[in-house]
């Protein structure tokens, strides 16, 4: 069989959803997967649903559309607005509304925002459009950051003038670490997210057991993967045990990726960053290094509107764990994915879009 | 886009062949029963591994019309052109809707060409029209949808979807996935000549499966049920899928139909499907269900239940 389908496989799923049951936890346990790319499969494969009642999955932080604030999205639709300028995206931030507007919005007004599926294609695109200054919107965390240093160095070593580049880049222990000392955090354990610690390794996150307590487990994206992820953290909680573990041996060293770090390191440099839900988080965030500044967007002058937050949106609640999408009044009501409210609404890893896109039967009114 | 058609085309348009919603409007003149249908196509890039515009255009009203269980006879084909459009890319698009008008074994009979200037439109626009003719006794059943008939899907999923990404500019990744864009008017014809049993048919066209399904349990005293591992998808467009975040139900096609097909009809109807060329990786992949009126669901590969919704929004890549 393809190792892939066996990740996928019902009998193999069942075994370790009858391993979970005979832990027999029997206090109410919430854990939270921190990356959106979890919380689409955890919703795709109606996961929550095979679990014993007293588990319970919330999402976190993870999804860099959702977490990216009013304030980056209003720069870049301003900039947008300015008649030489082309902005190149990932796809779901297009759909994202800053304080008034989305860049989709401006785009049907006739500024151009074109979506590239990645960093080097839009440099591509760049160096064959020599007339457009092309600013590329940087967001994501680790694991896009490095693919975006690359980019960036050989923007810089070959001094492309035109290319841009406007950083929204997170990174993941900070905005952990912020979460986890708000006094108002109940979670018994963290899924923690593979692709990230594939690049950055186990050990940055080594802090969460040490200073909160908290199991960890370093997790795969397929259902297996997940599911023993929550085996492995049952197993921690009933052992009173809190550490880092890793179910995604397969991909993750614990190293992590030392060459994607170097170059994350080679170009970029921690600055403090504004969240969706959190507000600025101290060193949070990765910015061009001050020598690489001609390619810094922040530093094109463009009028940008006051910063406003969308009346009865409860992102920022569920992105830190505290309410579930089901639980804010607006999801499904005013907020569907396709009048979005909210940036958890937009994107395919937002818990809002996830829940509503797949709810499971349980779920069904 | 549903609430715009409702709500302004058929309430101001208002009759009652335009209400059904269905892919060909179905009238009877002078003692023929007809099908008739149009549909534009603005497809990026005109040209796309499998297919172009041309060939895209001339399918998707032969199918509109196959799929209402009718004959197609003649189409008519409007083309938008925007200035300065290089006329070889024309002569192939032009070349290429003639060769999949004569595999369909129907004629072009009227046309119609504009130019706008440059910006006005993107590259060539295409409009097809078509009628066709619904023999009798030869045909869709005309039995009501009830619990227990079965679903039925011509091929694997979301070919021509992935087909069209990979060539679009700005996702720069190589597949040899080709559209599946072809003429189903001679397969729908095989399988309605030899079985009674079929009730139902669509293409699901843009949005794919999903759109198809929820529309068709919309406000119906049934529901559905589809079997994941059920669904053929090929192997590189679940991989495609896997790596962009996207899922085949909500996928294009241009060459597949879905059927439901009274169940003990369901495998007679499967065979036939498999022994035509554009039927090969046929599959039954749900059934009617009295349970869950109204809804789609979808048994997952690892033994879940969930909803299938109804497509929304625009189909964008994830970022990681």
């Amino acid at each position: 069989m393809n190792p892939f389908f066996q990740l996928r496989d019902a009998d193999i799923v069942r075994r370790i959803v009858t391993e979970i049951e005979q832990l027999d936890v029997d206090n109410p346990l919430r854990f939270m997967e921190v990356c959106g790319g979890h919380t689409a499969i955890i919703y795709r494969f109606g996961l929550t649903d095979l679990l014993p009642p007293m588990l319970e999955l919330v999402s976190g932080p993870g999804c860099p559309v959702c977490v990216t604030a009013n304030e980056f999205i209003d720069r870049a639709v301003a900039l947008s607005e300015l008649p030489d300028v082309t902005v190149a995206t990932f796809g779901d931030l297009v759909r994202v509304s800053g304080s008034t507007r989305s860049l989709a919005e401006t785009r049907a007004h006739g500024s151009d925002v074109r979506i590239f599926y990645s960093s080097a294609d839009a440099l591509t695109w760049a160096r064959e459009h020599e007339e457009r200054t092309v600013v590329f919107l940087g967001i994501g965390f680790e694991t896009t950051a490095c693919t975006l240093a690359a980019t960036m160095a050989e923007c810089v070593r070959n001094g492309i003038g035109n290319f841009r580049f406007l950083s929204a880049l997170k990174t993941m222990p900070a905005a952990l670490n912020a979460l986890l000392a708000a006094p108002d955090t109940r979670i018994d354990g963290l899924i923690l997210p593979g692709h990230v610690t594939t690049v950055t390794g186990p050990t940055v996150f080594r802090f969460i057991p040490r200073e909160f307590g908290i199991p960890c487990v370093v997790s795969g994206f397929e259902p297996v993967d997940l599911l023993e992820s929550v085996l492995m953290l049952c197993r921690q909680v009933k052992a009173h045990r809190a550490d880092v573990e890793n179910q995604y041996r397969r991909v993750v060293r614990d190293s992590g990726n030392p060459k994607a770090q170097a170059l994350i390191d080679e170009m970029f440099e921690p600055c403090d960053m504004t969240w969706r839900g959190f507000g600025i988080i101290p060193g949070s965030g990765l910015k061009l290094r001050s020598q690489f500044s001609q390619w810094d967007a922040e530093n094109i002058t463009v009028q940008v509107e006051p910063t406003r937050e969308h009346q009865g949106c409860r992102c920022g609640d569920v992105l830190r764990g505290r309410i579930r999408p089901m639980d804010c009044t607006l999801f499904d009501t005013e907020c569907t994915p396709e009048t979005p409210r909210g940036a958890c609404m937009v994107s395919s890893e937002g818990a809002c879009a996830a829940l509503y896109h797949f709810a499971p039967v349980s779920h069904e009114g | 886009m549903r609430r715009l058609i409702t709500e302004l085309f058929v309430s101001r348009f208002n009759n009652p062949a335009l209400s059904e919603l269905a892919d060909a409007a179905l009238l009877e003149v002078n003692g023929s029963r007809l099908a008739f249908s149009t549909d534009s196509h603005v497809v990026k890039p005109v040209e796309f591994p499998g297919g172009d515009i041309g060939k895209l255009s001339v399918c998707g009203t032969v199918n509109d019309l196959a799929v209402m269980g009718a004959r197609p006879l003649c189409l008519s084909i409007g083309f938008i052109l925007e200035e300065g459009l290089r006329f070889d890319l024309l002569e192939r698009v032009v070349a290429s809707a003639a060769e999949a008008a004569q595999a369909a074994g129907v004629e072009i009979v009227t046309g119609d060409t504009k130019v706008v200037a440059k910006g006005e439109c993107d590259g060539i626009f295409v409009n097809t029209a078509g009628i066709g003719l619904r023999p009798l006794g030869h045909g869709l059943s005309g039995e009501p949808i009830v619990p227990g008939d079965v679903i039925l899907v011509s091929g694997t999923l979301g070919d021509h979807g992935i087909a069209v990404l990979s060539a679009r500019e700005g996702l720069t990744f190589q597949t040899n996935i080709e559209s599946d864009c072809a003429p189903l008017n001679d397969l729908l014809e095989t399988v309605l000549s030899k079985s009674a049993g079929v009730k139902w048919m669509r293409d699901p066209t843009r949005s794919g499966v999903a759109a198809v399904l929820t529309e068709l349990v919309e406000q119906k005293p049934f529901g559905i049920i589809i079997c994941e591992t059920a669904i053929p998808v090929r192997e590189d467009v679940h991989a495609v899928c896997e790596l962009l975040g996207f899922d085949p139900l909500y996928l294009a096609n241009e060459g597949k139909v879905l059927m439901v097909v009274e169940a003990n009809d369901s495998h007679h109807v499967l065979e036939t499907l498999r022994k035509h060329p554009l039927g090969q990786n046929a599959a039954i992949i749900g059934t009617i269900t009295a349970e869950s009126p109204g809804h789609v669901r979808i048994e997952t590969t690892v033994g879940s239940l969930r909803r299938l919704q109804r497509p929304s929004g625009e189909l964008l890549p994830r970022i990681c």
